[in-house]
């Protein structure tokens, strides 16, 4: 008998309901909010599922720093390109990497046409596989992402050493969430009046790494999650929450998510994450060098380092002309703002990251945005 | 049968062991008078204006949950032949095969595509066979080539849609597109995704047998429903508006779309059409459809508009649950699962 499912998205996504809230955010917001959020998931899901063109005039949305591969920079991909360059190597990777452009335009997509191996994997383990496979290649992972994917990659190099698998690196561009919100805070010319926070990063992080958003600069963040009427009742949660500083209240950061965010995050993926990565200063694509925001691959996993056993070192920094993916992501200008949208800059051609990213805001904007 | 149960280079040389490989396989499954005749070309019978289309078949993996690449071939030219209104009647297929490739696999595909052309009522008239080295291409390549009448005046066209027509659908999206991105990357999924391929002439014949005037039919193949649309919107210079909740999507597929970050409306189907009818025919066409074994989930998804305030031309927008608005553009490049 075919297994009926619960259809959850549904639930979450019901009209009504959204029509209350959008009403309820209406009446909340006398006076305009601007609020950042800070994931591609939360981009993605604002733009698909109509919330941008439902909401009042009053609430300004911004889109921040938290989509993947848009943080990649250029000099990263450099690296990549560098990998999947040298015939020993075999380059496991997400997909949505695949086509990211570097300094010069090329990407793995086009590494791919002239002969590297790339291989598309849906999860880390499944690269082991391919270690397994060829066990005449060495097989390197690329490691990018936020904390929400950094555990199960620190698990897979925990399975890799367990199991002795020699030809099995990984190269660690991944990045952390709360470094770069505070880099953007203090940058005065990025002016959010709130965040809506991740809640897959938060999942596992907890609340008290956003706690310094609240009580050193005074602005709320809610953790919300990603179906559309968690979505406008997190916008809801924030319109109460700058009425409430207004009156004297103090701000805070408040779980939206409970369904799935528990105050104190997941221990046990930080545990993991502690003791495969060391944390270090990286560079993030348009935002530049943010102290203490990335995760290098800990002495005790050298010999899984890619950046170590292949012998790598990162490229010369480079810049787009013309490109403000950096302006984008923090929140400075909308995508159509930039000079190269819809111009030099397509989904089919992308210049800067954002539009290459499925969960990039300048493809979000050219792929939903109508003006009807 | 040959001896040796892999195909060997010999088979593409045209002597002896081509014939064994023609007559042996290709001649016992796809078995009709016009073929048997062995001529160079295949003589036919057909009267007035014809449709006629041609396709290549690459498919990894060749064998996959609801076909394979030969059920694939036969179902994806007589589909496009039959999206004109018309009568498909006749196919050739051309094979390249890599040399080593096992020769009871080969079989397999062979007869799925005998037995599609028998189900969809057509003949494979004529074929090609040629082996290629092995590493030279990924086991085996099919082209086909699908000739048939058309039985409206004027046929359906992309070109036809327009402003006031509902836009109707056959069934669900994006089975096909899973089907194949799950078993390639070896997903199991808890319900497992079956490819939806199946031959629609017989669908199309009643449907514009009863109703001559459908403006447009179209299988929504690569690229989905959403680059479909798009194409239709710019072949008739209209605005194409749909309802996301109208849309048919199996749960099962939902489930696994979200979970590799996939949009159902942008994957593959090959068993299903789009169908946009002038508003006075859209109940009786959509009561023809889900009266077919083929179209049980049919559903009206929305409705052909004229480009008005700032809409364009060319634009499909998709009406969101929450009422909400947005564009619904084309696919650009293949969809890659995400990173988080």
């Amino acid at each position: 008998m075919e297994r009926q499912f619960f259809d959850f998205s549904k639930a979450f996504s019901d009209p009504a309901l959204a029509r209350s809230l959008v009403q309820a955010i209406e009446r909340e917001c006398a006076e305009p909010l601007t609020f950042m959020e800070v994931c591609g998931t939360h981009t993605v899901a604002i733009f698909r599922s109509g919330i941008h063109s439902i909401l009042p005039e009053t609430v300004v949305h911004l889109s921040g720093p938290g989509c993947p591969v848009c943080v990649t920079h250029e000099q990263e991909v450099e690296l990549f390109l560098q990998i999947a360059a040298r015939p020993d190597a075999i380059v496991a990777t997400f997909g949505d990497l695949m086509r990211v452009p570097g300094m010069q335009g090329q990407s793995l997509k086009t590494a791919q046409a002239e002969g590297a191996r790339v291989e598309v994997v849906y999860a880390p383990f499944d690269a082991l596989d391919l270690a397994r496979a060829n066990p005449d290649k060495q097989v390197v992972f690329l490691g990018v992402g936020f904390e929400t994917t950094a555990p199960a990659i620190a698990a897979t190099m925990q399975m890799a050493k367990a199991q002795g698998l020699g030809n099995f690196l990984v190269l660690s561009m991944h990045k952390l969430v709360p470094p770069a919100l505070k880099a953007l805070l203090d940058d005065d010319s990025a002016r959010v009046d709130a965040f809506m926070l991740p809640g897959h990063v938060s999942l596992v992080l907890g609340l008290a790494p956003y706690q310094f958003i609240a009580r050193d600069y005074g602005i709320p963040a809610v953790v919300a999650g990603f179906e559309p009427l968690d979505i406008l009742a997190a916008l809801l949660t924030l319109a109460r929450q700058r009425n409430a500083i207004r009156q004297g209240a103090a701000a805070e950061i408040i779980n939206d998510y409970p369904r799935a965010v528990s105050e104190h995050g997941n221990p046990k993926a930080r545990a993991v994450m502690d003791e495969v990565f060391t944390v270090v200063d990286a560079r993030w694509r348009g935002l530049g060098v943010i102290p203490q925001s990335g995760l290098a691959i800990a002495e005790a996993y050298a010999d899984q380092d890619a950046m170590r056993v292949l012998g790598l070192t990162m490229p010369e920094p480079r810049t787009l002309p013309g490109c403000k993916c950096g302006d984008v992501l923090k929140g400075k200008i909308r995508p159509d703002q930039c000079p190269l949208f819809k111009k030099a800059c397509t989904p089919a051609n992308p210049v800067g990251p954002c539009m290459v990213s499925t969960e990039g805001s300048c493809a979000a904007y050219y792929k939903y945005h109508a003006e009807v | 049968m040959t001896a040796s149960s892999r195909l060997l280079l010999d088979a593409g040389s045209g002597g002896q062991a081509s014939h064994r490989l023609v007559a042996d396989l290709f001649l016992k499954h796809f078995d009709n008078p016009v073929l048997a005749v062995m001529d160079d070309a295949a003589r036919l019978h057909l009267s007035g204006p014809v449709a006629m289309s041609t396709d290549g078949f690459i498919v990894d993996p060749i064998i996959f949950p609801g076909g394979n690449i030969g059920s694939l071939a036969v179902h994806g030219t007589v589909n496009d032949v039959a999206m004109l209104g018309a009568r498909p009647r006749y196919l050739t297929a051309g094979f390249i095969l890599e040399e080593g490739l096992d020769m009871a696999v080969l079989e397999t595909i062979v007869a799925a595509m005998g037995q599609a052309a028998r189900d969809a009522g057509v003949q494979i008239v004529a074929g090609d066979t040629k082996v290629a080295p092995k590493g030279a291409l990924d086991k085996i390549f099919i082209t086909t080539t699908g000739i048939g009448e058309i039985l409206v005046d004027p046929a359906p066209s992309g070109h036809r849609a327009r402003p006031g027509d509902a836009v109707l659908l056959s069934g669900t999206m994006g089975d096909h597109g899973l089907a194949i991105l799950s078993t390639r990357q070896g997903l199991a999924f808890e319900t497992p995704i079956v490819s939806d391929c199946a031959s629609l002439n017989g669908l199309v014949e009643s449907l514009i047998t009863t109703l001559p005037d459908v403006h447009t039919l179209r299988d929504p193949t690569r690229g989905g429903l959403a680059t479909t649309l798009n194409e239709i919107a710019s072949q008739s210079g209209v605005v194409v508006e749909v309802e996301e909740e109208a849309i048919p999507v199996h749960p099962a597929v939902a489930a696994g779309c979200s979970f590799l970050g996939l949009d159902p409306l942008y994957l593959a189907n090959e068993g299903k059409l789009l169908c946009i009818v002038p508003e006075a025919d859209a109940e009786h066409a959509l009561a023809l459809l889900r009266a077919h074994p083929l179209g049980g989930n049919a559903a009206r998804i929305g409705t052909i508009q004229e480009p008005q305030g700032k809409t364009r031309a060319g634009q499909v927008l998709l009406r969101t649950p929450l009422g909400g608005r947005r564009l619904l553009g084309m696919l650009e490049g293949e969809q890659l699962p995400r990173i988080c």
